[in-house]
């Protein structure tokens, strides 16, 4: 196999580079559904207690919106649809661990440097997959192991543990399928992110609905679907096995035709001269930011458009479970529970926009460290101006993705109740109360990136904090303080409750604090820092 | 009439390490200086300090009467600079980067734009991620050279071209410097160094070596000498000065110091000479005796 050779030194290339990031990832995400088992053990000692948890909280749309759909009352049962986010989680990582060892290294012109090696045409994609298929089982096998230490039935655990694997797995290749298309890592990336967005919308979509047809066409679908510790069906484990052979085969295809360096797409040509708006930092931002922001705000207005739709079903969803009711009318009735349906995947929207903001605050670094920032602030473009450049597409992109989510949910959801006019405002402003925090976590990464630039994607790190604290909060039932550190606590729930102004403010005012914080510190130290 | 750079012990630590270490660079009106050095000597460092993009720990550091760190803005827009590896957004076009980066520093001569792009044979079309080296190297180049700037700082800019084209970039810093512009040139291309610099400043270790014309460097060195003698040899090893002293019969060959010449052709007449050949250092020794030497001080 002489397209293979030299996959074996590539893949002690790939440990030896992420010697931390990689058990980093596979530790955490492997514990995680351990600790969900535990703290229900503890929680709920009765099956009266999780009855009464199941029907009040596993079974709220909303949860099921977020999680995926819970098949028993039993611990286990519980444990699997609470780690049903996480699964997203291990998809991401997985796709972005590929991309990286592939397209990245390709773009970087490091893989060129290898390819004048003996190295099979081959051999990089297939050590990029062979890590992350590994990383992934493991991941399955440790949360399996430790699922059956906390005296869970073997078989279960063990279907869970697969399941999830085999998400990391499928994703892994969608990862490895994407960097064969386009030139960019950051084209992949696009892609990729793109298919798991779709995936998860499908999966959103089916569970929620009353029929479940597009969760079957998920792959997030796939792995609640195993029903661990319900009966476990095996049988679905060869969905995801077959569809990782599909695109793997496609992947080495395409690889197989192209050059290297090339994508599937050919490039073109652009034009000799620059325009007008080309001659400064802001126009120069503008045309790095650009792209990104049309896909996040495209994307996030179609999940929107999903999102708005459901809702009203959510809360019908309900009609017939005489507890539900109960509790839903103490919330105000199905109209409430499509209010807390809407609420919560506006403040995922929130945390997605505070995604936004991160990357393009850190596309500074990346700016940085690839040597474009030097050239041009050997110009007469002041730092500050630089930097404010990209201030700029930070803090007003949330504002933008925010703003498009709030108004193609408002717009569906308005449909839905015969009341645009009237939920359209509603919902805009809605989306448009997550800014100042998904601002704080901007800000903390312009501050990071002034101050400790080595640290800078340490801002990830914050993010994935807050989306932890919101989404196992309540269920770990951790203590207020620990959960004021998000931001995002603090935006109030205005779809409810009045517009409290007060928080609104503090947090913007924070996050101009850090950013100025983190301009002050950018003027003052040497570039590059590497 | 100002002096454009004068660089006086210059002191840059990142961390432990002491990457300048007193260095000193004057760099006069209208010249071109050839800056060299071994691979990490501290020349990169050096000009990233006089465009105020690190902060010097110590030392005097003036850029065209102002000061690096302080004027940085107005500073640069009176020069233009090319790194040693041109790195270009992927998404934007030569030509793009071009005209961004010459109005960034304040305006750049059309005229001159075209006439270098015919002279580079360079696409200004093709995105940034479709060129190759040497083709980044030239957008650089294009950008610096076709901008009105009093002084052009240029680190090791012709990595990746091809002869053709470096002697294309020879004719252009021999124009800018009949336009009267002053040129600072970090370089490894021995060629280069003597067909275009007035002086050169030599650094090993982050320190200033040797800083002269060439012409003063080369008599600051060893004169090869290759003598046929009468008489026995003796007294030659043990004068100072001699070095790799080689006999054969009686053939001798060594290396003198300029300042030790003297001496040792006495001791050479005295003995009697049959023949004689001697041989000025050439700029390649000058060279590499100085970026050989480098582990003697590092210890």
């Amino acid at each position: 196999m002489s397209t293979l050779t030299g996959t074996r030194h590539l893949v002690r290339l790939i440990l030896r580079r992420d010697r931390v990031l990689l058990p980093l990832w596979v530790l955490v995400l492997a514990v995680l559904p351990v600790s969900y088992a535990k703290s229900f053990f503890a929680l709920f000692s009765t099956a009266a207690e999780r009855a009464a948890y199941a029907s009040g909280t596993a079974r709220n749309p909303s949860i099921v919106a977020l999680l995926g759909p819970v098949y028993g009352e039993s611990v286990g049962a519980l444990t699997a649809q609470r780690g049903g986010f996480l699964l997203v989680i291990v998809a991401l990582a997985s796709l972005l661990t590929v991309i990286r060892h592939t397209r990245t290294e390709e773009e970087a012109g490091r893989r060129e440097l290898l390819g004048g090696t003996v190295l099979g045409r081959h051999a990089g994609l297939t050590a990029a997959l062979l890590v992350t298929y590994a990383a992934d089982l493991l991941l399955g096998l440790v949360t399996a192991v430790g699922l059956l230490g906390t005296g869970l039935p073997a078989a279960g655990s063990l279907a869970y543990g697969l399941g999830t694997a085999l998400v990391g797995v499928v994703f892994a290749t969608v990862g490895g399928l994407a960097a064969q298309l386009t030139e960019t890592a950051g084209g992949a990336r696009g892609i990729g992110i793109a298919v798991l967005g779709a995936a998860f919308g499908l999966r959103l979509v089916g569970d929620t609905a009353r029929n479940d047809w597009p969760s079957w066409l998920s792959p997030l679908g796939w792995a609640p679907r195993l029903r661990a510790y319900e009966g476990e069906r095996w049988w679905v484990l060869a969905l995801p096995l077959a569809v990782t052979v599909l695109l793997a085969a496609a992947a080495y295809r395409i690889s197989v035709r192209r050059d290297l360096g090339a994508g599937l797409l050919p490039p073109r040509l652009g034009p000799a001269t620059a325009g007008p708006a080309l001659s400064g930092p802001f126009g120069l931002a503008w045309r790095l930011h650009r792209g990104q922001l049309l896909w996040w705000s495209v994307g996030f207005g179609l999940l929107g458009l999903i999102l708005g739709g459901a809702a009203e079903a959510a809360g019908k969803s309900v009609e017939g479970n005489p507890q539900l009711e109960q509790i839903m009318a103490r919330l105000g009735g199905a109209s409430g529970l499509a209010e807390a349906y809407l609420g919560a995947t506006l403040s995922l929207a929130g945390l997605a926009a505070a995604g936004y903001g991160i990357q393009a605050a850190l596309r500074m670094r990346a700016e940085e460290t690839g040597g474009l920032a030097e050239p041009v602030l050997a110009t007469g473009v002041h730092r500050t101006g630089w930097l404010l450049s990209h201030l700029l597409f930070a803090l007003l992109g949330p504002v933008l993705v925010l703003a498009v989510t709030g108004f193609t949910t408002g717009l569906t959801y308005g449909l839905s109740v015969r009341n645009v006019p009237g939920e359209l405002p509603r919902l805009v402003g809605a989306g448009l109360a997550q800014v100042p925090a998904a601002w704080v976590l901007a800000g903390f990464a312009v501050l990071l990136y002034g101050l400790l630039p080595r640290l800078a994607s340490m801002a990830w790190a914050v993010l994935a904090v807050c989306v932890l604290l919101g989404q196992l909060g309540a269920v770990l039932e951790l203590s207020q303080w620990l959960l004021d550190l998000s931001p995002f606590t603090h935006t109030p729930q205005v779809l409810r409750d009045q517009w409290p102004a007060t928080p609104l403010w503090a947090l913007s005012a924070l996050a101009l604090l850090l950013a100025a914080a983190g301009l002050t510190a950018f003027r003052r130290r040497d570039l590059p820092t590497t | 009439m100002e002096t454009p750079i004068e660089v006086s012990g210059l002191v840059k630590t990142f961390g432990r390490t002491r990457a300048l270490d007193g260095l000193d660079l004057s760099v006069r009106a209208g010249e071109v200086h050839g800056f060299l050095g071994p691979n990490g000597s501290g020349k990169s460092t050096t000009i990233r300090v006089l465009l105020g993009l690190l902060r010097a720990d110590a030392g005097a550091v003036r850029l065209l009467g102002g000061d690096p760190w302080r004027d940085a803005v107005a500073l640069h827009r009176r020069l233009a600079y090319v790194p040693g590896d041109v790195t270009l957004w992927p998404n934007l076009s030569g030509g793009e980067v071009i005209d961004l980066l010459g109005r960034m520093r304040g305006g750049l001569d059309p005229k001159r734009r075209a006439e270098l792009l015919e002279s580079f044979e360079l696409d200004p079309r093709k995105k940034g991620r479709a060129y190759s080296k040497g083709n980044r190297q030239k957008v650089g180049l294009v950008a610096a050279l076709a901008s009105d700037v009093e002084l052009l700082i240029l680190d090791e800019p012709t990595s990746g071209l091809d002869p053709l084209m470096e002697g294309v970039f020879q004719q252009w810093v021999g124009r800018a410097k009949a336009d009267g512009r002053t040129v600072l040139l970090s370089s490894h291309i021995l060629a280069e160094v003597e067909a275009l610099c007035d002086r050169v400043t030599i650094i090993r270790n982050g320190r200033t070596v040797e800083t002269g014309t060439l012409g003063e460097l080369r008599h600051l060195h060893r004169t090869s000498i290759d003598a046929e003698l009468t008489g026995p040899l003796d007294g030659l090893a043990t004068l100072p000065g001699v070095h790799d002293l080689r006999v054969d019969g009686n053939r001798v060959r060594f290396d003198v110091d300029t300042v030790a010449l003297d001496a040792a052709l006495r001791r050479l007449t005295e003995i009697g000479v049959r023949s004689l050949v001697s041989q000025p250092p050439t700029l390649e020794e000058l060279f590499l005796r100085h970026y050989e030497t480098t582990d003697e001080v590092v210890a």
